[in-house]
């Protein structure tokens, strides 16, 4: 069967909306989806929400969502609200979270 | 803040959530949900962000600062509008002012000097009980408090003061959204049960207990298992003395205990009244607005205000005007009466107004004496307030500090209300709060104004340090051949020689006796040539004091210099205990006991040495035998370094053979190991390479040619120079090996430390099955200095390993040149007898002090494999060829 990876990249003004596009195409993968975090300093509640129930869905799909770029700040907030475990990180360079941009 | 809740919270939180509907549970789940997300998404704010959203809800609080004052009175019917707006301005006001530049976020302190600095980790999930005494302004009070630090709260206020409350939580949450804060950072329970309160306590995701309520409350938080602020009950003594400003204090007492009709636990509860001030002092609270109670009125108090069963005060009458409780229980008083006097005679059961009273009701005491009245107090703080608050008025220092030593609270307040004074900030320079620790007096963890730091998870980032080190040595050191001579110099009035009868026979004695400044009277004392004993010191102490010495000279090996060095120390300072300054130490600067430095008599110490080996003449070492206790007391301390010492070869041109190569193995020993030890220093280092260099090539000579004066020289200069090095780094494993073996074989010092040497330098050259700590050191560099040693004798090898290989393997051929035993086997020590011994001998090495500065740390199970390869003398080529040298 084949497969297609789904990239999105994440706004900071936008993370919500855009989280919650890369949900819907959720259906249309069976392979990696990867949500570029690079754009992204902080996340609100509406974010974790939204993350959340992304992840739910991901799950649903048998899906491993990835995180790219998401920063050390944003990465302990996924922690401490224990989001954290259902993602892969990956970083700009390598795996991991990245530094925070200022 | 209001501890004393007992009496109105009679039901006990209980413990086990059985009870809980599965949807009640969902729904308590959801509310900390909420706040976990807002704390994770709170932990991302930098500092400008929280103190933004804090000025914004401190302006708001003090904007509804009255509104919130009138629905907490409408609704708890507990005390006075006035007063509760007071308190909802001084909880945002007062808070605000102390918590405005205080760092909370980051880097919140930093301790250059210490190489330490702190930084801030918010709790997360708060889960806050709020009190009815204080419902609105404790509220306000927290929530400036969790902003702050970054965390989400939820709170549980008392049932009758939930309106007051969520209102007040609702105006602070409305505007911390508005300014930024995360969504469901505050949140307030409603309707809510004991069982809701039992769930969130236990809640997995609740971190912390703020329980401001009464003692069952915060029983019930610290017993939940999570970490728990807690308040304790109060009940405070006042001690009004008779050197008070008594207009100042009686207006200040009744400021306080009306203030919202004394709802704070804080305030005066029973004042002790000195008797030379009694009848004035109840005066003037009668002009201004008391009513002193006579007795049966008293009696009438104490039946109606007091629950004679359990004790506590009646919850009707908390929060009520002194007006009402005397309507109420039939007392008549003049319309404007403030506050209601009752003279007790004692504390207890018996008295019930002796306990708190949280109501404009003040039991007074008449003391007979400053004694009487402290020991009054202190009943007073023992019947239900201990940890909590005490208030004294008074102009006398000795009496205040006398107060505050024997009365256990967290707030002392000195003449000033004790209410409104510790709750911080107005009166004094308390930290402002409204919830006081108790200590574990009332069962708390601190007895702290609870604040910002207490709302946070603070983390000490801690640099290593780069501490001091030293290098000391005798001021003087005069060496080369008839160095003696420079005995001339130094003025004396009586001279003892210490020394033995050998050097005496051999005329060593009146060498050195010619040297003396002609005007001294000397004295020479003969001392066996051993080490000393006690009772052989002692006896030159009398000798010293007898002559009233002003110079001794300690002529001979370690041992007599060791002699001199502790005569010394007990004819200056005759009260210092041998035994005591023997303690063991870690390090020098920290250590426990302390050589005394006040002296009464003064004495210079010139060493002369007489072998090459110890360096006793710089070091500040002295061992003694105490054969009454059947051991060996080691002292060291800088304070018996020799003043001068004289490194004059003339004494050594006649040592024999087998003590030249025994003192010269130890010389060596002492530069090795002080070369490598964890308190090397660059300092050190060059002493000890430089003794190491001179063993190699003068060592030999010295023993096969005994007459070659340079080698005698520099064998001589070597010792002391190795002894300046290891007086500065200490010794190790080698040391603690020999004196073990030594001591219990009879077997010399030097010769011992032959015997172990090569197998500890492979030892310390290998990977440590265990580091040491060494604050001192950067990584593991012993194979590296014995690397950095093989080089500077020239002995060859590309790499580490082999450098260190031809370093163990020149170290064996010194010793066969030597002709020393290469085993302790050689020496006639049977397997069966070294087998016996081993677990002792072990035992022994490892109490030694020598070898806490090792590189390595020695193992027991190595120490007796290091006994062993001695015993077996395996040498450097067996050890090769078993691959046991691997350099880290």
């Amino acid at each position: 069967m084949a497969t297609t990876a789904v990239e999105l990249i994440v706004d900071q003004n936008r993370i919500a909306p855009a989280i919650q596009a890369a949900g819907e195409k959720l259906d249309g993968t069976d392979s990696s989806v990867v949500l570029d975090f690079s754009g992204v300093s902080r996340v609100d509640t509406n974010a974790i929400r939204a993350l959340e129930e992304f992840a739910r869905r991901a799950e649903g799909k048998a899906v491993k969502p990835v995180l790219r770029g998401v920063n050390v700040d944003v990465y302990k907030a996924l922690k401490l609200v224990k989001l954290a475990s259902r993602f892969s990180f990956a970083s700009e360079t390598g795996d991991g979270p990245s530094q925070k941009k200022k | 803040m209001i501890a004393s809740e007992a009496v109105r919270e009679r039901v006990e939180i209980p413990l086990a959530t059985e009870n809980l509907t599965p949807e009640r549970a969902a729904y308590l789940d959801r509310f900390v949900a909420q706040a976990r997300t807002a704390a994770a998404v709170f932990s991302q704010f930098t500092q400008d962000d929280v103190d933004r959203i804090v000025k914004a809800i401190v302006l708001a609080g003090l904007e509804q600062a009255q509104y919130l004052a009138r629905l907490a009175v409408e609704e708890t019917k507990l005390g006075v509008m006035e007063d509760k707006v007071i308190k909802n301005m001084v909880a945002t006001e007062f808070a605000y002012d102390y918590v405005k530049d205080k760092r909370t976020v980051g880097v919140i302190r930093e301790f250059p000097e210490r190489n330490l600095m702190e930084l801030a980790e918010p709790i997360g999930v708060i889960f806050s009980m709020l009190p009815i005494t204080n419902p609105t302004s404790t509220v306000l009070f927290k929530c400036i408090m969790a902003i702050k630090t970054r965390n989400a709260v939820i709170f549980s206020p008392h049932p009758k003061a939930w309106r007051c409350c969520s209102e007040a939580v609702k105006i602070m949450y409305e505007t911390a959204l508005k300014h930024g804060a995360p969504e469901g950072v505050f949140s307030c329970l409603e309707s809510h049960t004991l069982q809701d309160n039992a769930y969130l306590m236990r809640h997995k995701d609740v971190a912390l207990i703020d329980a401001t309520g009464g003692p069952n409350a915060v029983k019930a938080a610290y017993s939940s298992g999570k970490p728990a602020l807690g308040v304790g009950p109060g009940n405070t003594p006042v001690y009004l003395e008779k050197t008070a400003d008594l207009n100042t204090s009686i207006v200040d007492i009744i400021i306080s205990k009306t203030f919202d009709n004394g709802t704070i636990c804080a305030s005066e509860q029973t004042v002790v009244i000195d008797d030379e001030i009694y009848e004035v002092a109840l005066k003037k609270f009668a002009d201004l607005g008391a009513h002193v109670c006579n007795e049966k009125e008293t009696r009438l108090l104490e039946r109606t205000v007091i629950d004679p069963q359990t004790g506590f005060m009646q919850p009707l009458a908390i929060g009520q005007k002194a007006t009402d409780i005397a309507r109420f229980i039939g007392l008549s008083v003049e319309p404007n009466t403030k506050l209601l006097i009752a003279p007790i005679k004692g504390v207890g059961r018996d008295h019930p107004l002796s306990v708190e009273k949280l109501f404009p009701v003040l039991a007074v005491y008449r003391a007979r004496s400053v004694e009487e009245a402290l020991r009054v107090c202190v009943d007073v703080n023992h019947a239900g307030g201990l940890g909590h608050t005490a208030v004294i008025f008074s102009r006398n220092d000795e009496v205040i500090r006398r107060f505050g030593e024997v009365i256990n609270a967290g707030r002392i307040i000195v003449n000033s209300p004790g209410a409104i004074g510790a709750l911080g900030a107005v009166y004094n320079d308390l930290v402002p709060t409204f919830s006081f620790g108790c200590g574990t007096g009332g069962g708390n963890s601190t007895t702290d104004n609870v604040n910002v730091y207490h709302y946070l998870n603070i983390k000490r980032l801690a640099r290593r340090t780069q501490n001091h080190m030293w290098f000391r040595v005798p001021n003087q050191i005069y060496f080369n051949m008839n160095a003696v001579e420079n005995i001339r110099q130094f003025r004396s009035r009586c001279t003892i020689v210490v020394t033995n009868a050998a050097l005496e026979r051999i005329g060593h004695v009146d060498t050195v006796r010619r040297c003396i400044v002609p005007e001294a009277h000397v004295h020479v004392l003969v001392i066996p040539d051993a080490e000393p004993e006690v009772k052989v010191v002692m006896q030159g102490v009398e000798t010293l004091n007898f002559y009233k010495a002003d110079q001794i000279i300690g002529l001979g090996g370690g041992s007599v210099i060791d002699a001199a060095k502790i005569m010394k120390l007990k004819y200056e300072s005759p009260d210092a205990d041998l035994e005591e300054l023997a303690a063991p130490f870690l390090d020098l600067r920290k250590r426990v006991v302390q050589y005394p430095t006040e002296k009464v008599n003064r004495a210079r110490l010139i060493a002369v040495p007489t072998t090459s080996g110890t360096g006793s003449e710089v070091t500040p070492f002295a061992v003694l035998t105490d054969k009454e206790r059947g051991c060996k007391v080691t002292l060291a301390d800088y304070s018996l370094s020799p003043d001068v010492a004289i490194v004059d070869p003339q004494f050594v041109m006649s040592m024999p053979k087998g003590l030249t190569a025994d003192t010269g193995i130890d010389c060596l020993t002492h530069a090795l190991e002080a070369g490598v030890s964890n308190y090397a220093s660059p300092y050190t280092d060059s002493n000890a390479m430089q003794a190491i260099r001179l063993v190699f090539k003068y060592l030999p000579i010295a023993y096969e040619q005994p007459h070659d004066e340079e080698a005698r020289s520099m064998m001589h200069n070597a010792a002391c120079i190795a002894a300046l090095a290891f007086s500065n780094a200490s010794v190790g494993v080698n040391h603690a090996l020999a004196h073990a073996f030594g001591a219990r074989f009879g077997v010399a010092h030097g010769r011992a430390n032959a015997l172990m040497l090569p197998h500890v330098l492979a030892y310390n050259a290998a990977v440590p099955a265990k580091f040491m700590p060494s604050p001192y050191q950067q990584g593991y560099v012993a194979h590296k200095k014995y690397a950095t040693v093989a080089d500077l004798l020239g002995l060859g090898g590309k790499t580490v390993e082999e450098k260190v290989h031809n370093l163990i393997a020149a170290t064996e051929n010194l010793l066969d040149r030597l002709e020393f035993p290469r085993s302790i086997a050689e020496i006639g020590i049977s397997k069966e007898e070294f087998q016996r011994a081993v677990p002792d001998l072990a035992k022994i090495a490892f109490d030694d002090p020598s070898w806490r500065s090792n590189p390595r740390m020695p193992l027991m199970s190595e120490i007796v494999e290091l006994f062993w390869k001695a015993y077996e003398g395996r040498g450097i080529r067996e050890l090769a060829a078993a691959g046991q040298l691997r350099a880290p």
